[in-house]
């Protein structure tokens, strides 16, 4: 009501006529631009699939079913169980947890040391973090390639020093991907994790410290539990894109490193690809990243109570 | 006795700047010990360093006959009850005062006694399951008490603890924390800013100005024998009037105003003729009348009154523009008619003045 007491009308009065209509652009947006995409992609899910790619439109569960049942080269033998786009999804979850261990490991000492900079210097730190994320994707991960491939400037450098005596196989392994994930994502934990602990009330370290809890209690039984929605929150913005990712897999792992994205992409990209089946791979990566954030809702909502 | 606390020489510098220098003197056993003074004057410093979260840069800090200025704040057995309380947000109320008990190894069976009993030492027996978040400041400050008092510390220290709460309840727990004080027998340093919590709570204050100890005294020492001018002017209301002493006679001295007036005070230091200072009078120390009264008094023309519902503040300006402040029981002035404007007399009660030298 303050607000409003000047002219006698608060602002929310001032407004209430056009309310509605002042909202319509996002409204706009995020409806043609995010949910028509994501039915669109559940609609194709469900019809049969054109040779050369694009649908027919036509009922199908085609899709769905050859994501998890093998009926042999023709499609009448007895179904059995095919693992290999299982396999791809585990190991697209596995790598995804991998980046985001790394990031997390990496970030969250990044985070602490920038929020307990003095404050006219934090900004210039966030800066530096996101400094590299002026540069396109793209170019980092393939400029990542040639960091640590054999004959790279790190193998060098560690030969040089004398770590190591032969080259690491670094290049096409899933540590490979993990670390260009990591790469790729590090801000999005450094970020949460940094508004988490610039918030965070050091008092109550000291409160800590003054009841006679030793270091490393402080940091396992004060601060971490205190910051974990910022932790979570950084794990989740890391995870989910590491999940779908296709770039870091592609150009830094190998075949054996083939991950959900480049699966999904392969059906779309030129005209040898499954439409249907792509939109149905889709469906299924986004339907494991919905219980990912409905666990992480569950837990927010356990925390204010 | 072995003092409680006994600082020697201690010093703080935070780069360039002294937060304290060389302040030292002893806190007793079982003692209500105040530290009071403005903001900025090192009071929290001083505190601070007594819990370890600051290092000291020159001095010894005793505790008990032991040195502790190198010990970290959780090999100290002192605790803080912290000015916002820093209760743990993510713990309840039993937790956060079980705390420090589980770190110091206690077995599960004596920490929910001692809990138990904490809790029911500050009244929060139906609140042991909330967060912090869920209770009110009042609630929250009980809980920072029986956190800060549940390991049984040698001393407990208290920094500003009051300042969050509202009037009628800053009130109520100035009660409560003298009772908790005298029952556990726990030394108390309690850190304000606020004169009246000093004057009514502590057995001893220590007034502290830009970081130095001005006065270590009683409540009424303090605020009846100003050791110098800061203390006579932090501590309640006063008049402070430039003079100059005529004569002396050890403590005794008779001095002039610029106005011409003669009256007679007792000095901070024994002092000899010519001395300059301030002679400080407590406005409640002061009485107006219409007609001379018996005895020194000084001439003056009433000014404006304020009405205090008990008394009554007046301003009577003196010559060569002068004020004094005079504070007055209304029962007492009912019987004259005071107007502004009026000619009147000032008395001084008997030994209420004090010369405070430069």
């Amino acid at each position: 009501m303050a607000a409003g007491t000047g002219s006698g009308r608060t602002v929310s009065a001032t407004f209430s006529p056009v309310r509605g209509w002042l909202l319509l652009p996002s409204w706009l947006v995020i409806g043609i631009f995010l949910l028509v995409p994501v039915l669109l992609m559940l609609v194709y899910s469900f019809l049969t699939k054109e040779f050369r790619g694009g649908v027919i439109w036509e009922f199908s569960l085609a899709a769905y079913d050859q994501f998890v049942f093998d009926r042999g080269l023709f499609g009448d033998d007895p179904p059995t169980i095919e693992w290999a786009y299982i396999t791809i999804f585990v190991r697209s979850i596995l790598q995804a947890l991998g980046a985001t261990v790394l990031c997390l490991l990496i970030g969250f000492p990044t985070a602490y040391f920038i929020a307990t900079r003095p404050a006219n210097t934090r900004a210039i730190w966030l800066f530096l973090v996101t400094i590299p994320y002026w540069v396109n994707l793209l170019i980092r991960t393939v400029s990542m390639k040639f960091l640590i491939r054999d004959n790279g400037p790190l193998n060098e450098a560690l030969l040089a020093i004398g770590v190591i005596d032969a080259p690491l196989q670094l290049i096409n392994t899933n540590f490979a991907v993990q670390l260009g994930l990591f790469y790729s994502y590090l801000p999005f934990m450094v970020l949460p994790i940094y508004a988490s602990v610039e918030r965070y009330n050091f008092a109550l370290s000291e409160a800590a410290s003054d009841l006679y809890a030793p270091k490393w209690t402080i940091l396992r039984s004060i601060l971490l539990p205190v910051v974990m929605p910022g932790i979570i929150a950084g794990c989740i913005l890391v995870f989910v894109p590491s999940l779908g990712a296709f770039l870091a897999p592609d150009l830094l792992g190998g075949a054996k490193t083939f991950m959900i994205g480049s699966l999904i992409e392969e059906q779309f990209k030129g005209n040898a690809g499954n439409w249907p089946f792509g939109a149905a791979a889709s469906m299924i990566l986004l339907s494991m990243v919905l219980v990912v954030l409905l666990f992480y809702a569950r837990a927010q909502s356990r925390e204010q109570t | 006795m072995t003092s409680a606390i006994a600082l020697n020489g201690v010093r703080k510098d935070f780069g360039t700047f002294t937060a304290l220098s060389n302040v030292s003197f002893d806190i007793k056993d079982n003692e209500f010990f105040t530290l009071l003074g403005p903001s900025g004057c090192g009071k929290t410093t001083l505190l601070r360093l007594i819990a370890g979260f600051e290092d000291t840069t020159a001095g010894t800090i005793h505790l008990y006959g032991e040195e502790i200025e190198n010990l970290p704040p959780n090999k100290r057995p002192v605790n803080t009850v912290f000015q916002n309380y820093a209760l743990f947000p993510h713990m309840n109320v039993a937790e956060n005062i079980g705390f420090a008990l589980k770190m110091l190894g206690w077995p599960k069976a004596d920490i929910t006694l001692r809990v138990a009993e904490m809790v029911e030492m500050v009244q929060l027996g139906q609140f042991v399951h909330r967060k912090p978040s869920q209770l009110s400041g009042g609630q929250q400050q009980r809980v920072a008490l029986a956190r800060a008092m549940a390991p049984k510390p040698k001393v407990l220290l208290l920094d500003e603890p009051l300042s969050a709460l509202d009037l009628k309840l800053r009130q109520e727990m100035r009660t409560e924390l003298k009772r908790l004080q005298r029952e556990t027998g726990i030394t108390f340093i309690f850190v304000t800013h606020d004169q009246e919590e000093a004057l009514s709570m502590s057995d001893r204050i220590a007034v502290m100005s830009s970081g130095a100890v001005q006065q270590i005294g009683s409540p009424n020492q303090i605020y009846e024998n100003p050791a110098n001018r800061f203390v006579a002017d932090f501590i309640g209301e006063t008049n402070l009037i430039a003079s100059r002493v005529d004569t002396a006679d050890g403590m005794n001295v008779v001095c002039s105003l610029a106005d011409g007036e003669v009256l007679t005070a007792l000095a901070n230091s024994p002092l000899g003729p010519g001395a300059t200072g301030v002679v400080s009078i407590r406005p409640e120390s002061l009485t107006v009348t219409k007609t001379a009264p018996k005895g020194e008094s000084l001439r003056g023309t009433l000014g404006d009154a304020v009405y205090f519902g008990t008394d009554t503040q007046y301003t009577v300006l003196l010559a060569q523009e002068l004020t004094l402040k005079v504070r007055m029981q209304n029962q007492f002035i009912a019987s004259q008619a005071l107007a502004k404007g009026d000619p009147v007399f000032v008395s001084i009660a008997d030994g209420a003045a004090r010369f405070l030298v430069d």
